[in-house]
């Protein structure tokens, strides 16, 4: 059994974040007191989420357990639930967000009005919370309160910046968001008048019990559908994620970095959750539910890269890049089977640590090339920033999959998956037709910076990369190649926390 | 062969630099032009007797009729999407149990112990007050920090940018301004700026405001009773708009919301750590930051400060 104080590290990790929200606007905001305290908290929150897994995988027998809120026992109180892929989840979860406000602590400072940056701090420590809830909960109501703070706080980070593009951006982001946040709460509303639980388990039960006797069918198809479309519309799934370049691209760089990296992540698997655990693979195969998200998966990964083929500003084009990633965890979710849902949790990992990553790099260029977006303004910045162009070439390629990057782990393990499917034939096709559109708006863009600027406007002189900026470049290359070179121990736990989610 | 793969190399590299093959009669301008719709100008004719070409006549078109087309569909589209997704949600509530049916899964053991023995688990008067406070009070606390997340965003996104550029400047200079940034600079202008010194609501605001700020601060303790804070922030609402936006200002200021609100959420969240079923605490809490939100709200958004 593991360790009493293993036991707490859920709780103990969601309210942290929590704790460091509130608390940071009491705070003086000098010093950068509220920056240095987030970036602490998430540090500790890391540092337990490894403990708790250290602790789980050395337990032996149980790998997974329950933990109570309240007083009261499940039925009637709340519940968290941890094993090893919640915990592996939440500790790249909070590398990632670490990383990335370390690695944007210059370009915040310069997006964000210093009276708002304290604001700011205590609305990344929420997302960070409930990113955290949304990991460890087995509540589904839980989740839909933890949706909402997301959404808020999401919605704001990405109207910060002062600017009319984050303004119209964050507005239809809120209102697209709010549609999903709706829809979500009806589906809730519809599953406990058929079910009588909100615990995910005892759904699942219950939901058996109306399967097997065919009763209420229709209603429970409703439901999958639109919980399906409602977090699909958060976790931008094609059809469903027009909002995604506006906010992605126009917002400051550590926003964009979150937003992709996280947050979208965060919802995916919330719903792979409910999948598994409250309908189970079998009703969502009865139901047809896989086949839908396949080909919404399929249709995202073709059209996500077309899009972005046809973009001029960088980080438009990486935020078109990510609707393509998002293609891919669905991909993988549409298989219905155990090794598909591990690969796309795997994927859902390398995409949290490498696209933070590319954005990073990406404003890095851009500051190098004079806080310009256009792909045609950043040609030769390689040399004037050489960590953050060594960050975009190795975000490009492990976008594109070449073999020693983090993208090839994860494309390989959806292919293996695929490989025992009867859509092998679609799906490695996508893979390949998808490949191949990311190498054509990668490769250029590589060349881009690669290439020598003649003409470079030599009185202009970017301000040299922070100490900061470099250190988590480097911690973001490693964590890079560590997801490339070394993925199968990652990918076995990831089957084994599958197996007990 | 190969003078063929060095001219698709030469066209790879010409497009990756910009310079592809262009028309003879192109001027290449220095810098390229903001290619925004609005401010794009009508391209030159070279001749008087010029013809338009069917995709210009069809891009006129466009621009003459292409917003009105767009918003029709726009309307039309989204007014078939709504009805088939009422008709959608309708049709799936009447195939739903009935709550009085005996079969439904939903009258399980969870309602039955909330209701018989749910005031004696939680000590709490009324059955809803015990549930949300006790049997699922982490969902509660998570309802606040809703609450607590939207004060924060809209405080940030309006109250932050309305204070004057001076004091931004200083505390960007040194660390030293800390006073200074607690301090406030001249009033900035108001969204509203009409008087308010209308008898009537004055007189009735003078022999109401009492009377809710009575109620409110008996509703907000009696919480295991009666749940609810909005009452008291109508007091304030009232005050502001029957006396000046000042008089509030004196003793209800960003400062003091702020601190309210995470002073609050902050006991309720504690007293959720370490679960001691209390039920009066956590209903405070509830009280002061749905009142200080709501005030916070109509304060920013109608005047654009706290």
């Amino acid at each position: 059994m593991i360790d009493s104080f293993a036991f707490n590290i859920p709780f103990i990790s969601i309210f942290l974040a929590m704790i460091a929200a509130i608390i940071t606007p009491l705070l003086p905001k000098q010093n950068r007191i509220p920056e240095n305290l987030s970036c602490c908290v998430i540090g500790i929150i890391g540092i337990l989420s490894a403990y708790l897994l250290y602790a789980l995988t050395n337990s032996g027998q149980s790998l997974s357990f329950n933990f109570k809120i309240g007083n009261f026992p499940v039925p009637y109180g709340n519940e968290l639930k941890a094993g090893p892929l919640e915990a592996v989840l939440s500790l790249f979860f909070s590398l990632s967000m670490l990383l990335s406000l370390t690695g944007n602590f210059s370009s915040t400072e310069e997006d964000i009005a210093p009276n708002r940056r304290q604001l700011f701090c205590v609305l990344v420590n929420l997302i960070m919370s409930s990113l955290l809830a949304m990991t460890y909960t087995n509540d589904i109501f839980t989740a839909y309160v933890f949706i909402e703070i997301s959404t808020i706080a999401a919605c704001s980070i990405v109207a910060v910046k002062e600017s009319p593009e984050t303004a119209r951006a964050a507005l239809r982001y809120l209102v697209m968001s709010l549609v999903g946040s709706g829809l979500i709460l009806i589906v809730i509303c519809l599953l406990y008048n058929l079910t009588g639980h909100l615990i995910m388990q005892n759904m699942h039960i219950a939901i058996q019990v109306l399967v097997s006797a065919k009763s209420y069918i229709m209603p429970l198809t409703v439901s999958l559908a639109l919980i399906t479309t409602g977090l699909a519309v958060k976790s931008a799934l094609y059809p469903f994620s027009f909002w995604l370049p506006d906010a992605h691209g126009s917002s400051t760089n550590l926003s964009s970095a979150i937003l992709s990296g996280l947050v979208l992540k965060g919802h995916i698997f919330l719903l792979i959750k409910i999948f598994y655990r409250v309908f189970g693979l079998d009703v969502i195969h009865a139901l047809r539910m896989d086949t839908v998200i396949f080909i919404l998966g399929l249709l995202a990964m073709i059209m996500g890269s077309v899009h972005a083929l046809r973009q001029t500003n960088v980080k438009r084009m990486i935020a078109w890049s990510s609707v393509a990633q998002v293609g891919y965890i669905f991909l993988g979710v549409g298989l219905n089977t155990t090794a598909g849902i591990a690969a796309a949790c795997l994927h859902i990992i390398v995409h949290a640590c490498v696209k933070p990553m590319l954005i990073t790099a990406a404003g890095g260029l851009s500051n190098a090339a004079g806080h310009k977006k256009g792909l045609h303004a950043l040609m030769g910045t390689f040399y004037s920033n050489v960590w953050a162009g060594l960050g975009f070439m190795a975000g490009a390629f492990s976008m594109m999959g070449i073999p020693a990057f983090a993208g090839f782990a994860s494309k390989l393990s959806l292919t293996m998956a695929s490989f025992d499917h009867p859509v092998i034939v679609w799906s490695l096709a996508a893979l390949a037709a998808s490949s191949v559109l990311n190498a054509l708006y990668y490769v250029p863009a590589v060349i881009v910076i690669l290439t020598h600027n003649k003409n470079m406007n030599n009185n202009f002189s970017a301000p040299p990369p922070t100490r900061l900026y470099k250190i988590s470049m480097t911690c973001f290359l490693a964590l890079n190649f560590y997801l490339g070179l070394f993925c199968m121990p990652l990918l076995r736990l990831i089957t084994r926390g599958v197996n007990v989610l | 062969m190969n003078e063929e793969i060095k001219a698709i190399w030469k066209s790879l590299f010409d497009w990756v630099m910009g310079n592809g093959p262009r028309p003879e009669n192109e001027v290449i301008p220095d810098e390229p032009p903001p290619d925004l719709p609005f401010t794009r100008k009508p391209k030159d004719k070279y001749s008087r007797f010029h013809e338009a070409t069917l995709k210009e006549r069809y891009n006129q078109w466009l621009e003459i009729h292409g917003l009105h087309m767009f918003s029709s569909l726009y309307s039309g589209i989204s007014v078939l999407t709504c009805i088939v997704i009422v008709s959608l949600l309708l049709a799936t509530v009447s195939e739903l149990p009935s709550l009085s049916d005996e079969r439904n899964l939903a009258n399980n053991e969870i309602i039955r112990r909330y209701v018989e023995r749910g005031g004696k688990e939680t000590g709490a008067q009324n059955i809803v007050a015990g549930l949300i406070l006790n049997y699922r009070a982490f969902n509660t606390f998570g309802e606040s920090a809703v609450l607590f997340t939207a004060a924060v965003s809209v405080l940030m996104l309006l109250g932050a940018s309305r204070r004057n550029n001076a004091d931004d400047e200083q505390s960007m200079k040194g660390n030293d301004s800390g006073k200074n940034f607690m301090q406030r600079g001249p009033p900035s202008v108001r969204l509203h700026t009409f008087r308010r010194d209308d008898a009537i609501l004055r007189g009735t605001a003078s022999i109401s405001i009492p009377v809710i700020l009575i109620m409110g601060c008996v509703i907000i303790i009696n919480g295991h009773l009666l749940s609810g804070g909005a009452i008291l922030s109508t007091a304030l609402i009232l005050c502001a708009n029957a006396y000046d936006f000042e008089r509030v200002h004196k003793f209800f200021n960003e400062q003091i919301f702020i601190t309210i609100t995470s002073t609050s959420l902050m006991i309720y969240a504690l007293s959720n750590i370490f679960n001691g079923g209390l039920i009066l605490l956590p209903n405070i809490c509830i009280g002061l930051i749905v009142a200080g939100t709501l005030y916070g709200f109509y304060a920013l958004l109608s005047e654009g400060e706290i």
